[in-house]
């Protein structure tokens, strides 16, 4: 179970409070830590409305002004089929999603 | 009685503002979307209960909400606005070919007879159509593939298709105005484009009478007199009366023919509206004085209106897409500002009054008659 926190603008648009829990599974080849690309897939799958908000629709490239931490780290421009850490393929640690200070 | 709604995009959420038919005592709510850049909402003529609103951010790019109960409850529909087939370049600022990139929706034109049908005018210039309610939006690409567009450069608020007319009379002639590209018509559906900018002349640009690259802030059309249209440029007010193909000045003697709205009276095609700004660099009032000028000619002779409207150190632009008429009698005229006060008279502008003061910096006004 992968614990996912929202900026408060996108749960607003997903009509949820508080973290996302969602349900990700790594390569059906191996049963190896998922990665953000996979939980970005869940999580718009869920919420259809974040389409495009986080990441762009067609080239799957984050949004210029959307940030990726967990574990303290700045995920964001790690390569989307890079392992998340443990802690946060386990729900150990949260994968947190922001907006940028820059963006607005 | 019959009511009206005002619906007010603004940089930081959207408002609706209600009144009974007399337009006297109103009702405020929103924002809706906080923070976000409401940059325009609309509803169907064919619905009043179906709106649909713009909504962007810097961090999280352009949604599109539509509401099918007119603004209680909205639901996000369709985001997927790309450029169809080879996406080409246009001009940067600096000269430069620069492929097109989207950046969002400056505008949403339904369709007059049904819900369903939207264009949408984005930024970078292309025109979008929905025919499910915005759930998918597809290009109508002759227009950013019209053979000019690679000359097309964008004006100082991005190179943005703002304005959408869907002519009342003339089956499938569309026009369109792209800052700073200029205006242009089809009479296909938007299958082919004509570049509309004869009589046009804008010192901004080499050639002052191009075939393309003035900055056209808006358009206005009365439906009884399809042919007419009239213009705010970045300088100068123009009227055409054969549907663009020529163009002529009726700036007359206002106190700056710089600004960014036009309107036309719901009943007086001749009646029109501006509110004239200082300069290109300084986009407030001229002497810090508010007032919106009509000219009940057509253009040409304009008088002054300023009963209700500030006419001392008063500050604010109003930018094109937030004045608005509604079609009750007298007819009611709504403007937005930058300082976040929509103004609004109920009786053709003779007197002016504030329905709310202190809203976000005002992108939009559009109004609404309810049954």
């Amino acid at each position: 179970m992968i614990r996912v926190v929202l900026p408060a603008h996108l749960k607003n648009l997903a009509h949820v409070t508080g973290e996302v829990k969602l349900e990700v599974t790594g390569p059906a080849d191996a049963a190896g830590p998922v990665t953000q690309r996979q939980v970005l897939d869940v999580l718009e799958a869920r919420y259809p409305m974040l389409l495009g908000t986080i990441r762009d629709r067609h080239s799957g490239a984050r949004r210029a002004f959307v940030r990726f931490y967990a574990c303290e780290e700045d995920l964001s421009n790690e390569s989307p089929d890079a392992p998340l850490p443990q802690e946060v393929c386990t729900g150990k640690e949260p994968y947190i999603i922001l907006g940028a200070m820059a963006g607005g | 009685m019959s009511g009206v709604r005002v619906l007010v995009g603004t940089r930081k959420g959207a408002f609706t503002l209600t009144s009974d038919g007399t337009r006297g005592n109103w009702t405020v709510d929103g924002p809706h979307f906080g923070g976000w850049e409401i940059y325009h909402m609309a509803g169907s003529p064919a619905d009043t209960d179906r709106l649909y609103m713009s909504q962007s951010s810097g961090w999280f790019g352009q949604l599109i909400q539509r509401s099918d109960d007119g603004g209680r409850n909205w639901r996000t529909v369709g985001n997927d606005f790309a450029y169809q087939g080879d996406v080409g370049e246009h001009l940067w600022y600096d000269g430069t070919p620069r492929p097109w990139e989207f950046k969002r929706i400056w505008h949403i034109e339904p369709s007059r007879d049904d819900p369903d049908t939207v264009y949408a005018g984005a930024e970078d210039a292309a025109l979008y159509l929905t025919t499910d309610g915005g759930e998918k939006w597809t290009e109508l690409t002759a227009l950013r593939t019209h053979p000019t567009g690679p000359s097309w450069q964008p004006g100082a608020g991005g190179m943005c298709l703002h304005t959408i007319i869907l002519d009342p009379v003339h089956q499938g002639r569309i026009y369109v105005a792209i800052s700073a590209a200029g205006a242009f018509r089809s009479d296909d559906a938007g299958a082919s484009w004509l570049p509309i900018n004869k009589g046009l002349r804008s010192g901004e640009i080499p050639d002052q009478d191009s075939e393309v690259g003035h900055c056209v802030h808006h358009i206005t059309q009365h439906p009884s007199r399809p042919d007419t249209l009239y213009m705010q440029k970045h300088w100068d007010v123009l009227r055409t009366d054969d549907a663009g193909a020529n163009w002529r000045e009726v700036s007359g003697e206002l106190p700056s023919d710089f600004g960014f709205p036009i309107a036309v009276h719901a009943h007086e095609p001749e009646t029109i509206y501006v509110v004239p700004i200082k300069s290109d660099s300084e986009h407030y009032p001229p002497e810090g004085k508010l007032r919106v000028y009509r000219s009940r000619t057509g253009g040409g002779d304009w008088e002054p209106l300023t009963n209700g409207l500030p006419q001392s150190d008063c500050y604010v632009n109003i930018y094109r897409d937030a004045m608005a008429v509604d079609t009750l009698d007298p007819c009611g005229i709504y403007f937005g500002t930058t300082g976040g006060q929509v103004y609004h008279s109920a009786d053709g502008g003779d007197s002016w009054a504030p329905i709310v003061r202190d809203l976000p910096a005002v992108l939009s006004v559009e109004v609404q008659v309810l049954p």
